[in-house]
C-alpha cells in the first residue's frame, strides 16, 4: 500500500517546537468566540476549539512585564505545562504500544513498501542493508525538505485554497482509511464476527465526528482524543511500512533536519514563521494538540489583537510559535506553541505539534515492536519524556524558536540501542538468578 | 501461569508503588517531574553499570561458568554503588534547582520542601528499579508455561513480586535517608544508607543459590570489601 503525500508529509511537518511570538489571528476568533459559549463546560471556563488553536495570539509584549516576575510565573506554570503534555504523549505511546504487541499485523514484513523507501534491505548483507537504510533515509527526508518548500512558497503566495484543500484530503484519509485497517486488523487478532453495515456505521461516525472536530468546532476533550488517535494510527503506519533499519537512520535523519530547519536562517521552518509574523496572521490549523483552557474572564472580544491573549508569558518556557501551515500536509513542522494570558488571569495551555507525537510513538513502538522486551520500551519512553521535559527548559531559558525533536529522540536513540544490547543481557542474567539491584 | 497470577503479582509488586504515586504525587505536577527524572538517573546509573558488566563480560572467558558468575555478583555491587553515586547526583541537581526557584521566587518558601523531593526522588528510583526487574516476568506470566518444571522453585514469581516490592519500598526509604544525609552534612547516614543496599543486595543472593557455600563466601567477602570500601570513602 502506497501512501499518499500528503499522509507522508503531514506529519513530518508537524514537529517542531518553535519558540518566538506569534502574530494575532483576530479573524479566526471572531469565527468561533460566538459558537464558544456552547461549549462551555464550566461557568467561566472554555475549552477551545479547534478552531481557536491557534497560537494564542500572542503578542510581543513582552518588555512589559518586569522580569523577575515574568520569571517566577514561568516556572510556576511551567510544571502544569508539561504535565499537560506528558499526558497526550504518555496516552498515545500507550495506543501504539498496545496495539503493536496485541495486534500483530503491524510487525509483520510484508513485501511492500512507501514509495519513499524504494529500497529494499537485503537481511543477508550488512553493509548493503546498511547502504539502503541511508539511501532510503536521503530519499525520505528530500522528499520532506521538498514539501516543505512548496508550503513555504504556497504560503508565500497566498494560495490557502490549495493548503485547505490539502489537508481536509488528509485527514479524510487518516479518519476512515486508516481507521478502517485499524479496526479491520483488531477485529481479526481477536476473532470478533463483523457485518459490514455496522462497520460502515462505525467508520462513517467516527470519521464525521473527527472531522468536525479537528476542522471545525467540538468539546476540547474530543478533539484531544481524536489528535492522540490519528497520531497513533499514523505512528502505527510508520512502524509497518519503514523498514527495520531505516527506520532509525530516518528517525535520527529527521531530528537533525529539524534542527537545521528551525534554527538556521535559511530553514523553511524559520522562513514561515517569519513570513506569518511579518503578515500578522496566524498560521494555518494544522493538527496540533491544544491543551488549551480559555478562561475568558470579563474579556469581551478576544478577536482584538490589542488585548487579546496579550502578554507573553514566559511560562515554563514552551513557547512555540504556530507553525503549522497545513496539517497534514507539508513537511515540517508541528510547532509546538504555548502561550499565556496575564491580564486576564487566562491559561492558554499548551500546544505541541502532531509530527512530535508521531515520531515518539513510532520510537517507543519499534521498540516494543522489535525484541519483545519490555525493558527497553519502558527506557525509551522515559527517556523521551526527559527529552520533553529538557526541551521545555531549554525554551525557557534561551527565549527563541526551538525544535522538539532533537533531545527526546537522541535520548531515546541512546537509550534503545544501548538498553537493548547492553542492560538486556545484564538484567536477564540477574533475573534468572534472582539477584535484585 | 494465568492470567490471575500476572495480576496477583502485578498487584503484589506494584501495589504500594502505584497507591503512594495516586495519592502523594498525581495531583502535583512538580512531583511527577521530579519522580520520572528520578527514574531517568536510575536508568542512568543502570546503563552505565551494565556497560561496565557487559565489558567485563567480553574481555572474560565465556566458557568459565564461575567467572561469569563472579562478574556477575561484581556487576551487582558496582551497580548498587553507581545507583548510590547517582542518587547524591540527583540530589545535587534537586537542591541546585531549588536555589534557583527560591531565588527568583517572591515567596519566601520554595514550592517543594527537601524532604518531599527526598520522598519523590526515593519513591522514582524505587519505581524504575522494581519496573526493571519485574516487568519482564509478569509479561511471561501471562503466557503458558509451568514454574519450576526443571526442578526450580515453583515460588519464582511470588517471591520476585515481594522482592520488587521490598526494594521499591526501600528505595523510597534510602531516598528520604540519604537526602536527610547529605542536607545535614551527616555522612554516616549516608554511609548506613550505601551499606544497607550492598547488604541487601548480597543477601538476596544467599538461599537461592544452591551451589552455595563458596558463592556465599565470595559473595560475603564482595559485600564486606565494598561496605568497608564505602566507609573509607
Amino acid at each position: 500500500m502506497n501512501t499518499s503525500d500528503s499522509e507522508e508529509d503531514s506529519y513530518n511537518e508537524r514537529s517542531a517546537l518553535v519558540q518566538c511570538e506569534s502574530p494575532t489571528i483576530p479573524s479566526y476568533n471572531q469565527d468561533h468566540d460566538v459558537s464558544l459559549p456552547q461549549q462551555t463546560d464550566t461557568k467561566r471556563r472554555r475549552p477551545v476549539s479547534s478552531g481557536l488553536d491557534e497560537p494564542g495570539p500572542v503578542e510581543r509584549e513582552r518588555a512589559s512585564t518586569p522580569d523577575g516576575e515574568e520569571e517566577e510565573l514561568t516556572l510556576k506554570y511551567g510544571a502544569k505545562h508539561v504535565i499537560m503534555l506528558f499526558i497526550p504523549v504518555t496516552l498515545c505511546m500507550v495506543v501504539v504500544v498496545a496495539t503493536i504487541k496485541s495486534v500483530s499485523f503491524y510487525t509483520e514484513k510484508s513485501s511492500q513498501r512507501l514509495i519513499y523507501t524504494p529500497f529494499e534491505e537485503d537481511p543477508n548483507s550488512v553493509g548493503q542493508r546498511l547502504l539502503n537504510s541511508f539511501l532510503n533515509t536521503i530519499v525520505m527526508i528530500s522528499v520532506i525538505v521538498f514539501m516543505t518548500i512548496i508550503l513555504v512558497v504556497l504560503y508565500k503566495y497566498r494560495c490557502y485554497k490549495v493548503i485547505h484543500g490539502w489537508l481536509i484530503l488528509s485527514s479524510l484519509m487518516l479518519l476512515f482509511w486508516f481507521s478502517f485497517m485499524y479496526l479491520g486488523e483488531v477485529f481479526k487478532t481477536y476473532n470478533v464476527a463483523m457485518d459490514y453495515p455496522t462497520l460502515v456505521m462505525i467508520i462513517w461516525n467516527f470519521g464525521v465526528v473527527g472531522m468536525i472536530c479537528i476542522h471545525w468546532k467540538g468539546p476540547l476533550r474530543l478533539q484531544q482524543a481524536y489528535l492522540i488517535v490519528i497520531s497513533a494510527l499514523m505512528a502505527l503506519i510508520f512502524i509497518k511500512y519503514l523498514p527495520e533499519w531505516s527506520a532509525w537512520v530516518i528517525l535520527g535523519a529527521i531530528s537533525i533536519y529539524d534542527l537545521i530547519a528551525v534554527l538556521c536562517p535559511k530553514g523553511p521552518l524559520r522562513m514561515l514563521v517569519e513570513t506569518a509574523q511579518e503578515r500578522n496572521e496566524p498560521i494555518f490549523p494544522a493538527l496540533i494538540y491544544s491543551s488549551a483552557m480559555v478562561w475568558m474572564v470579563g474579556m469581551a472580544d478576544s478577536s482584538n489583537p490589542g488585548s487579546a491573549d496579550g502578554r507573553l508569558r514566559n511560562e515554563g518556557g514552551a513557547r512555540a510559535q504556530e507553525e503549522e501551515e497545513s496539517e497534514d500536509d507539508v513537511a515540517h513542522g508541528g510547532r509546538r506553541r504555548y502561550s499565556a494570558e496575564e491580564d486576564l488571569e487566562e491559561d492558554r495551555g499548551v500546544k505541541l505539534g502532531l509530527g512530535d507525537f508521531i515520531f515518539y510513538s513510532v520510537l517507543v513502538g519499534k521498540a516494543a515492536a522489535t525484541g519483545g522486551d519490555w525493558n527497553t520500551t519502558l527506557a525509551c519512553f522515559v527517556a523521551i519524556l526527559i527529552g520533553l521535559c529538557l526541551t521545555l527548559l531549554l525554551l525557557a531559558i534561551f527565549k527563541k524558536a526551538l525544535p522538539a525533536l532533537p533531545i527526546s529522540i537522541t535520548f531515546g536513540l541512546v537509550f534503545y540501542f544501548s538498553t537493548d544490547n547492553l542492560v538486556r543481557p545484564f538484567m536477564d542474567s540477574l533475573a534468572s538468578h534472582q539477584y535484585y539491584i | 501461569m494465568t492470567v490471575a497470577v500476572f495480576f496477583g503479582c502485578a498487584f503484589i509488586a506494584f501495589g504500594p508503588a502505584f497507591s503512594l504515586f495516586v495519592f502523594t504525587i498525581a495531583r502535583d505536577p512538580l512531583r511527577v517531574i521530579i519522580l520520572i527524572a528520578g527514574a531517568f538517573f536510575w536508568l542512568l546509573s543502570l546503563l552505565l553499570s551494565s556497560l561496565v558488566w557487559f565489558i567485563s563480560i567480553k574481555a572474560s572467558n565465556s566458557q568459565d561458568l564461575r567467572l561469569q558468575r563472579d562478574l556477575l555478583i561484581f556487576g551487582v555491587f558496582f551497580s548498587v554503588l553507581l545507583q548510590e553515586v547517582f542518587r547524591f547526583a540527583y540530589y545535587r541537581l534537586l537542591r541546585k534547582a531549588t536555589e534557583g526557584l527560591a531565588a527568583i521566587s517572591d515567596e519566601d518558601t520554595s514550592a517543594i520542601s527537601v524532604r518531599q523531593m527526598a520522598y519523590v526522588a526515593g519513591l522514582g528510583f524505587g519505581i524504575m528499579s522494581g519496573a526493571f526487574s519485574m516487568i519482564n516476568v509478569l509479561s511471561d506470566s501471562l503466557g503458558p508455561g509451568t514454574v519450576g518444571i526443571f526442578g526450580d522453585s515453583q515460588y519464582y514469581f511470588i517471591t520476585a513480586a515481594l522482592m520488587t516490592l521490598a526494594l521499591t519500598l526501600l528505595h523510597t526509604f534510602w531516598g528520604v535517608l540519604f537526602f536527610e544525609g547529605c542536607e545535614k552534612s551527616r555522612w554516616w547516614v549516608i554511609a548506613a544508607v550505601v551499606s544497607l543496599h550492598l547488604l541487601v543486595a548480597g543477601l538476596v543472593m544467599f538461599p537461592l543459590d544452591a551451589a552455595g557455600e563458596l558463592h556465599i563466601t565470595r559473595a560475603s567477602h564482595y559485600c564486606f570489601t565494598f561496605i568497608h570500601t564505602a566507609r573509607v570513602i
